[in-house]
């Protein structure tokens, strides 16, 4: 193992996938000869040229077409979206494109294409580039869609993603590119399966449920809630669809209690949906109301103070860990 | 080629009527008047060249190679369908004959196009992407992003707007600010021309020449087809926008009645042969009504078999 940046486990995986496979490309805006918006395709131009690693006009709803349709026939296109809340403007390709094409052909044509980039609240960028897209996008039939939350994770599941033969979203964490964690070494080949969650810690008293950028979040309060003897354990879900249900029962079944703390939205969040199935399917394990720690019903302020004030962070998990504990 | 725009025709009056009689649900929206486009512009192409079009699509798949019995079948909703019964009468797809649907969010599948000849350049194939969409079309986002983007990366494909005057109840003249649509390509850099959608000739001559071009070279071009559709913009319009003088001139301007009387003249074509393929043609449409008729439906249990490859 060797300690590599979340940026650079992307761009190892984009470098082995291309290596692999001639009918993977990478397209995007800047991803060519400036080298990405976030350095993820940093020497990939140099090393694959410019057939395979395609500089675009800014046309969001244009290049995700056309990755479709040439996922339609055959090639196996990798689009970046500079940052998901820019999908916003291509959602009409994601949405009803990519995912409806299989149902829609009676089985003729699956679309083996992968949308990845930037996606959540990053850090004072207002509301209109804030957007974490995991619920919209979890909602669709047809899509998959992951969010990794260290660069093992990263590296593992965006290479998955592009060996998938459906429409898959990795929604990378734009707070998290700088982060570093342990990673195999460049000759061990590294997959993530997508729909397996991972116990990023163990603990015995409170099931915290997260994802993206909420695991740091997560692991560094599970730190804080030890010194006050609350064992915490960490589920990371690593992909929103599909789900690992098993993974987050046998966790909850262990504690008996949960907080999910979700980077998106409350009103239709993922948190509501892993709630509903927990009490649907294992609501005798419950000792306590699940409680959810999301972002605020508002558009995200661009104020650093009223931001911080919107987002999940360790005074919100806290108190929250606190009230299904009953401490 | 006649035979062809005979079938699409039988097989357009038949859905009408059985739409009628409430075999055929959802929207439903008829090809009767532009058959010279789509089989004009399908006999210029290679059976291996990629087509895609829009929600008007039951002609192009017949021009395709798909079946009568499949795409009725399809309109049926029936498991032997085109689609399985899963996509309907606005999508409509045949991988076998290289046909890539039946899009129905108008516009939405030209980047689709784009994407389909950005393959064959990326596999150095000579293949061309026939792309058919509406005068509607050309007003939607994705169309104008993918037109600079085909332009941009010199794709091979053939934009072919079959004007057909209306885009649902709206003229081009009410929703267009051009004094034509061609000039549309002019604005990316594609060359463009305007030719008669009612003469399936010069359809197939002009695609023809152009095609050739793009083998040699690969380049977008854009063609404008003028064209009319002969009912509503789906069964449930009853095209009270237009005057019934406006139908009756384009009415003689049949695009069917245009090549029998093009094939009378130069001796190759007999009042009795006419009748005989014609006869052919609605008893093909026949038999595709009860293939459907008699055609299961998806079992439900294989509900959820195509939502994931």
């Amino acid at each position: 193992m060797r300690e590599i940046t979340y940026r650079q486990a992307l761009n190892e995986a984009l470098a082995e996938e291309l290596e692999r496979d001639p009918n993977v490309f990478l397209m995007g805006e800047e991803v060519a000869e400036y080298h990405g918006a976030y350095k993820v395709s940093q020497g990939l131009l140099e090393r694959f040229g410019p057939k395979r690693i395609v500089d675009t006009p800014i046309s969001e709803n244009g290049f995700a077409g056309l990755g479709i349709g040439a996922a339609m026939v055959g090639l196996r296109p990798v689009i970046e979206f500079m940052t998901f809340s820019f999908s916003l403007v291509a959602f009409d390709q994601v949405v009803n494109n990519a995912p409806n094409m299989l149902t829609m052909s009676g089985g003729q044509f699956n679309i083996p294409i992968t949308f990845r980039g930037p996606n959540g609240p990053a850090h004072q960028l207002g509301a209109t580039h804030s957007h974490a897209t995991e619920n919209f996008y979890a909602s669709v039939p047809g899509l998959k869609v992951c969010t990794p939350a260290t660069p093992r994770d990263a590296k593992g599941l965006l290479k998955t993603a592009i060996r998938d033969d459906n429409p898959v979203l990795v929604l990378e964490a734009e707070l998290l590119y700088s982060s570093k964690g342990m990673v195999e070494p460049l000759d061990q080949e590294l997959l993530v399966p997508l729909g397996q969650a991972e116990i990023k810690r163990e603990g015995s008293d409170v099931s915290i449920i997260c994802y993206a950028q909420t695991v740091p979040l997560a692991l560094a309060t599970a730190e804080k809630l030890e010194e006050e003897d609350i064992s915490a354990e960490i589920v990371d879900l690593r992909s929103i669809k599909p789900l690992d249900e098993q993974t987050i029962y046998n966790s909850v079944s262990k504690t008996h209690r949960v907080v999910i703390v979700e980077q998106d939205r409350p009103y239709g969040g993922v948190g509501g949906e892993i709630c509903y199935r927990i009490q649907k399917n294992i609501f005798d394990e419950l000792d306590a109301p699940i409680l959810r720690v999301s972002q605020e019903d508002v558009p995200i302020p661009y104020n650093e103070r009223l931001e911080k004030a919107v987002l999940p962070n360790a005074d919100k998990l806290i108190t929250a860990v606190k009230k299904v504990c009953y401490a | 080629m006649l035979a062809l725009m005979l079938l699409i025709r039988r097989f357009e009056e038949r859905a009408s009527q059985q739409y009628q009689a409430q075999k055929i649900g959802g929207f439903c929206h008829l090809y009767i008047g532009q058959e010279a486009v789509v089989v004009g512009a399908v006999a210029a192409v290679r059976n291996d060249d990629y087509i895609i079009t829009a929600y008007r699509d039951h002609g192009h798949a017949l021009a395709r190679g798909t079946s009568a019995n499949a795409c009725m079948a399809e309109l049926f909703g029936k498991e032997t369908g085109c689609s399985r019964g899963l996509g309907g009468s606005m999508h409509f797809f045949d991988k076998q004959n290289h046909m890539y649907g039946g899009h129905a969010i108008v516009g939405a599948h030209v980047p689709l196009a784009a994407g389909m000849a950005f393959a064959s350049k990326y596999r150095g194939e000579d293949r061309v992407t026939l792309c058919f969409f509406g005068d509607g079309a050309i007003n939607q986002g994705s169309f104008h992003e993918a037109l600079n983007l085909i332009a941009l990366y010199k794709l091979p494909v053939v934009l072919v707007c079959e004007n057909n005057l209306f885009a649902m109840g709206t003229s081009v003249k009410r929703s267009t600010s051009l004094k034509q649509i061609v000039d549309r390509a002019e604005g990316y850099d594609i060359p463009g021309e305007i030719v008669d959608g009612m003469n399936f000739r010069e359809v197939r001559d002009r695609l023809s020449e152009i095609v050739a071009s793009i083998r040699k070279n690969p380049h977008p071009a854009f063609v404008e087809a003028r064209t009319y559709r002969y009912r509503g913009h789906s069964m449930s319009d009853p095209a009270s926008y237009r005057t019934k003088d406006e139908l009756e001139k384009y009415r003689l301007d049949d695009p069917i009645t245009r090549l029998r009387a093009q094939l009378t003249r130069e001796g190759k074509l007999t009042n009795d042969e006419f009748d005989r393929i014609d006869k052919k043609a609605k008893e093909g449409v026949l038999a595709a009504v009860k293939f459907a008729e008699e055609s299961p439906e998806l079992p439900l249990e294989k509900l959820y078999d195509y939502v994931y490859a």
